[in-house]
């Protein structure tokens, strides 16, 4: 129905123009976000608190990108009056840009737990976990930002249904976390931090899931928020006229 | 224990969540086209329409200049029989009895089916004399029926507190949008079943022109309305249903909401997002 081919199909040229560009500054906006999640993440394996307070200065620099797409969300609403597809995808890309604010937010936390951590020194579990869970919110926040590139429903399904797999290793590490802190009590405030950091991975998730939820929005039409997963893959399956 | 199916604390109709559930295929029809043609001279206009106006709901008609929108329109009070060369294949059935059956009265069609013009057209007469040429038409005189006849369709059309001193007056003394809701007025008189506007507004300017999408939502728990516009956004408004033509071919006929946010069909697509094909 609706694809990246069409997006420049408008009479007008300065409408074309204008999606064009609040799409790629939603894409770049990802792009950036996206290497803070992996930043955050090295910080705080490398005990690195350079690039630590790296990730936290830059946070600013989202934060910036998101008012300025909202704005352009916003003329483009109120001079354009987009409809249907025009419209998912400015309603898209205006949601979209919270959950994106919101990873580098969770990535600024990591940063963190990683300068915490460099001061208190090493915590005595839970690197392999973070490294392993990073990179696959990491991984999930690429994909559903290609899934918007592309419009590609299937790939944002794929992102929604990951999201499950990344639940269930976050809950096992969790577990594991918490029986160490019960035999060794010293290291509870370190291990605390390391928890603290998966939680943030954990929701940066969550995050890359909604994202995909409205890719699946904008190319499908249909709200697929809290359906579950079955009925999700069902709607983006369904064949189109 | 385990409660038994939890109530929620906030009814969700007062959240605004209960949506307006509209389906075509449910509501009460008021105009059937199981399936029309028509011809100017060796022209087609018409392609095998086929479409259902649902009763007391607002339709509007959407589509490029030429794409047989009002050609339609016009069809269902058969203005289009003043039309030279004007040739009818099929049949446009009002409360199931088709229009175009010998023996039916056109002018008592018109009544039944009343229609409102892009440029107002109000008789060189008194307000007064305006609303009331209908009723004056089918041989009604007496005072007291015309006065309440003008007030209660003075106020139908949202005119009433606007002339009401003035009611002797020449209607051409109004302004654009006072005319308009005064041919409102005077179709609404002779109490017809159907509405048909052909593109109200567009001679109006948009505070006018608000106020006549206001009176067709007061209009629709009475009547059923079909409107023909150009005006996309106005369509999105003041329609429940919105049909799409081209080139003579319904194309896409559904839900307002769903047209405007999810079309079924490409070439709807490309038009209300203004792209070309």
């Amino acid at each position: 129905m609706i694809s990246k081919e069409s997006l420049n199909h408008h009479i007008s040229q300065q409408f074309n123009a204008e999606l064009e560009e609040v799409r790629s500054h939603l894409l770049a906006m990802g792009g950036l976000v996206e290497k803070q999640v992996s930043d955050a993440v090295s910080a705080l394996i490398n005990a690195d608190s350079g690039l630590a307070q790296q990730v936290r200065e830059i946070d600013d620099q989202i934060d910036m990108m998101e008012r300025n797409i909202d704005e352009e969300c916003l003329r483009i609403l109120a001079r354009r009056q987009p409809a249907a597809s025009d419209l998912r995808l400015i309603i898209s890309i205006s949601k979209s840009v919270i959950d994106l604010e919101r990873i580098g937010d969770e990535s600024s936390k990591i940063a963190r737990r990683a300068i915490e951590l460099c001061e208190d020194g090493e915590a005595p579990r839970g690197y392999v976990e973070v490294r392993h869970i990073g990179e696959q919110v990491r991984k999930m926040v690429q994909e559903a930002l290609d899934a918007f590139a592309r419009f590609d429903a299937e790939l944002a399904l794929s992102v929604a249904q990951y999201d499950k797999v990344v639940d269930r290793e976050y809950k096992t590490a969790i577990r594991e976390l918490a029986t160490y802190m019960m035999e060794d009590p010293r290291a509870i405030s370190r291990v605390l931090s390391v928890i603290w950091a998966l939680r943030s991975l954990e929701r940066i998730g969550d995050h890359a899931r909604n994202i995909a939820e409205l890719v699946i929005y904008l190319v499908r039409g249909t709200d697929v928020r809290h359906l579950g997963l079955a009925k999700m893959a069902e709607e983006v399956n369904k064949p189109r006229s | 224990m385990q409660q038994e199916t939890q109530k929620p604390a906030v009814s969700m109709g007062a959240l605004g969540r209960e949506r307006q559930n509209l389906d075509l295929s449910k509501e009460p029809v008021a105009i059937e086209v199981p399936g029309l043609n028509l011809f100017y001279g060796q022209k087609q206009a018409l392609f095998d329409v086929k479409l259902n106006i649902p009763k007391q709901r607002v339709t509007a008609f959407i589509g490029p200049s030429g794409c047989g929108k009002s050609t339609l329109l016009r069809s269902f009070n058969r203005m289009n029989d003043l039309v030279d060369g004007c040739r009818i294949e099929g049949e446009i059935r009002l409360d199931g009895q088709n229009i175009f059956a010998k023996g039916t009265e056109v002018a008592e069609l018109r009544r039944r089916v009343g229609m409102v013009f892009q440029k107002p057209n109000p008789f060189p007469k008194s307000i007064y004399e305006n609303v009331v040429y209908g009723l004056r038409i089918q041989g009604i005189n007496k005072k007291r029926t015309l006065d309440e006849a003008v007030e209660w369709a003075l106020k139908g059309a949202a005119l009433w507190d606007e002339v009401k001193d003035r009611l002797h007056e020449s209607a051409l003394g109004l302004s654009g949008g006072q005319q308009q809701r005064l041919v409102i007025a005077r179709t609404i008189a002779v109490q017809p079943e159907v509405l048909l506007l052909d593109e109200p507004s567009s001679a109006l300017d948009p505070i006018s022109s608000l106020k006549i999408e206001e009176l067709i939502y007061e209009l629709k728990s009475r009547y059923t309305i079909v409107i023909v516009t150009h005006n996309m956004q106005q369509a999105a408004r003041v329609s429940d249903y919105t049909a799409f033509m081209y080139l003579g071919k319904l194309i896409e006929y559904g839900d307002t909401d769903t047209v405007f946010t999810n079309p079924a069909k490409k070439q709807t697509e490309d038009y209300i997002t203004g792209r070309y094909g």
